[in-house]
């Protein structure tokens, strides 16, 4: 599934740098190639490493905490590429025709073209969501947001606030929070405290990490920090602002008065580029999700296209550095250069270890399947347009919808501006149980050019380029 | 008043910048969401249920953090910086079209 060597002549082209993109990029370098290094953010090191900008001057260990000497070493990576890769900052890439990609450099609102014959997506993740009452009010934002408020900005949330949802994120950042002296009222985890201790036999395989979050938990507790389990988000409440937040727990409910609420339920992968690009996707039980399908390479279904890190599949940050590196050799094989095969066979096996790993977490934070069962009917499901979990319900009854793609026809939801990534899961949980179908059956959002939204004063060139709907439809919002 | 707190790094020079036609304090390195947010409780509202929203997930996913210039271009809140001499708006400028819905 290679390009023959003689016809690989273009430099591989990487798109996203965190961990994966960054190992990847250093790891062609190795090997004498100029890679292209495309990223979205001012500096590398993904949302999990995000650099604060400069002039800010809090220590590696402040921000980072227990992964501060892998977040410096990325960083050190990262700024050793910089005259070794063609590297794009603050760059966008939209959509991909043929073989070359559409971007577009954010700051000076430029469109560029990128021709590529071997690319790399390191794309990464965001926050898994799931609706609830207010969730759009000001003051409540997900667990990777209140985070990067924190270490990007030096900011909090609010000056009281709770954490709630899921994942390892969340007694994380309820720590992270607590040392920067803000008040946390109270961290409300949907798993039951029973499946902790079942997992916790199987999550010993990586003592490591099952230490460090055993840590977190037992100093949140010598803080008189208030923990729930089987806690599940009823409602925010506020009028133009989030001034509390209501939950149920083993039948009763429960208040508490707060400024600002994290929440999100573990992470989900950003897969856009991949679907727009045409590799294969298929079903992941684990991350109860269609992803983009990968040899133990990193190889898409597709010539020429890899994937690393987080963007097919969750796998956390250590395993994105491997995934990286391992897409780079990949890349070098198929170039007809000398590889590692020792190396290949380390990195191949660390992957697999943390695959078990990741299961074994799967069970200490479980996805509430509950929810599209007790989820209100008069929740907003889609932020971006305003569509109701009660107007989705009724679509599919009354039009016996069966996939996400009709779905998203009919109710609008998956085709504002976010294009799904805040209530595309959500609308598939709701989907499967309305349709009497399984998760998997009920589909997934087929993505569309633009991946994001386009500046207005410039989409007049892009509707030349990419006539899709969406553009025009951004248009009209805007 | 603000949605969001300060809880470290005060010794960063401070910018003037105009919100909504006023002159306001930012500090060099804050987002026009930190900027925003540090002086009001919303960045936009909602084109359909004229609702105020103040960003979600801080990355540039979610896409309800975009805001205006003076020029009527759009930005990202929450991956712009704050620059000195910016102009944006958050509330309709008197000169453009009122939103869809966003009249409530």
């Amino acid at each position: 599934m290679s390009h023959a060597a003689s016809l690989t002549t273009l430099p591989p082209v990487i798109v996203g740098a965190g961990p994966a993109g960054i190992r990847a990029a250093e790891t062609l370098v190795r090997a004498g190639l100029r890679p292209v290094l495309i990223d979205e953010a001012a500096k590398g090191g993904g949302q999990i490493y995000r650099q604060q900008p400069d002039g800010f001057q809090r220590p590696a260990k402040a921000l980072y905490g227990f992964e501060a000497s892998r977040a410096e070493a990325i960083h050190a990576s990262w700024r050793a590429l910089l005259d070794q890769v063609d590297y794009r900052p603050h760059t966008l890439v939209w959509n991909s025709e043929g073989d070359e990609l559409d971007l577009l450099q954010v700051r000076d609102q430029h469109y560029d073209g990128q021709p590529w014959q071997q690319l790399i997506l390191a794309t990464g993740a965001t926050d898994r969501i799931l609706p609830f009452s207010g969730w759009t009010l000001p003051g409540v934002y997900t667990l990777g947001a209140a985070q990067i408020a924190l270490k990007y900005q030096a900011t909090a949330i609010g000056s009281r606030v709770v954490f709630a949802g899921t994942g390892p994120l969340l007694y994380l950042i309820a720590y992270q929070y607590a040392k920067a002296g803000v008040e946390v009222a109270a961290v409300l985890d949907s798993a039951p405290f029973s499946a902790k201790w079942q997992a916790s036999a199987s999550m010993l395989r990586n003592p490591p990490v099952f230490a460090k979050g055993l840590w977190y938990l037992g100093w949140l507790k010598a803080r008189g920090i208030r923990i729930e389990y089987d806690a599940h988000l009823l409602a925010a409440s506020g009028e133009q602002r989030l001034d509390g937040v209501r939950w149920r727990q083993q039948g009763q409910e429960h208040q508490l008065d707060c400024e600002g609420l994290g929440f999100g339920y573990a992470l989900r992968s950003e897969t856009q580029l991949a679907d727009i690009l045409d590799c294969r996707f298929a079903f992941d039980e684990l991350n109860r999700a269609w992803l983009p399908v990968r040899d133990a390479m990193g190889r898409s279904s597709r010539d020429g296209v890899y994937l690393a890190g987080d963007g097919a599949g969750i796998m956390g940050a250590d395993a994105a550095e491997w995934a990286g590196e391992l897409a780079a050799l990949a890349v070098l094989q198929d170039r007809g250069m000398s590889v590692d095969r020792a190396r290949i066979h380390q990195l191949q096996q660390q992957l697999q270890r943390t695959r078990q790993f990741r299961e074994a977490l799967e069970g200490a934070f479980p996805f509430p399947e509950q929810w599209a069962h007790e989820v209100a009917d008069d929740v907003v499901l889609c932020r971006c347009e305003n569509v109701t979990v009660g107007e989705v319900r009724a679509l599919i009854g009354e039009l016996s919808l069966q996939d996400m793609n009709r779905l998203k026809a009919h109710s609008r939801v998956g085709m504002g501006r976010c294009q799904g990534r805040m209530c595309g899961l959500a609308a598939t949980e709701l989907l499967a149980i309305g349709s009497g179908q399984s998760v998997a059956d009920a589909g997934r959002l087929r993505a569309q050019a633009p991946v994001k939204p386009l500046p207005y004063a410039i989409t007049p060139t892009v509707q030349q380029w990419s006539p899709s709907l969406s553009v025009a439809e951004e248009a009209e919002h805007d | 008043m603000s949605l969001i707190k300060r809880v470290a790094e005060a010794q960063r020079p401070a910018v003037t910048f105009h919100l909504n036609g006023q002159p306001c304090q930012a500090l060099a390195g804050d987002t026009l969401l930190t900027a925003i947010l540090s002086q009001q409780s919303y960045l936009r509202r909602n084109e359909f249920s004229g609702q105020p929203r103040a960003g979600f997930c801080l990355m540039g996913a979610c896409q309800d953090c975009w805001i205006k210039d003076a020029q009527g271009r759009s930005l990202r809140a929450c991956s712009t910086l704050v620059e000195a001499g910016m102009s944006v708006w958050t509330d309709t400028q008197p000169s453009t079209v009122q939103p869809q819905g966003a009249a409530s």
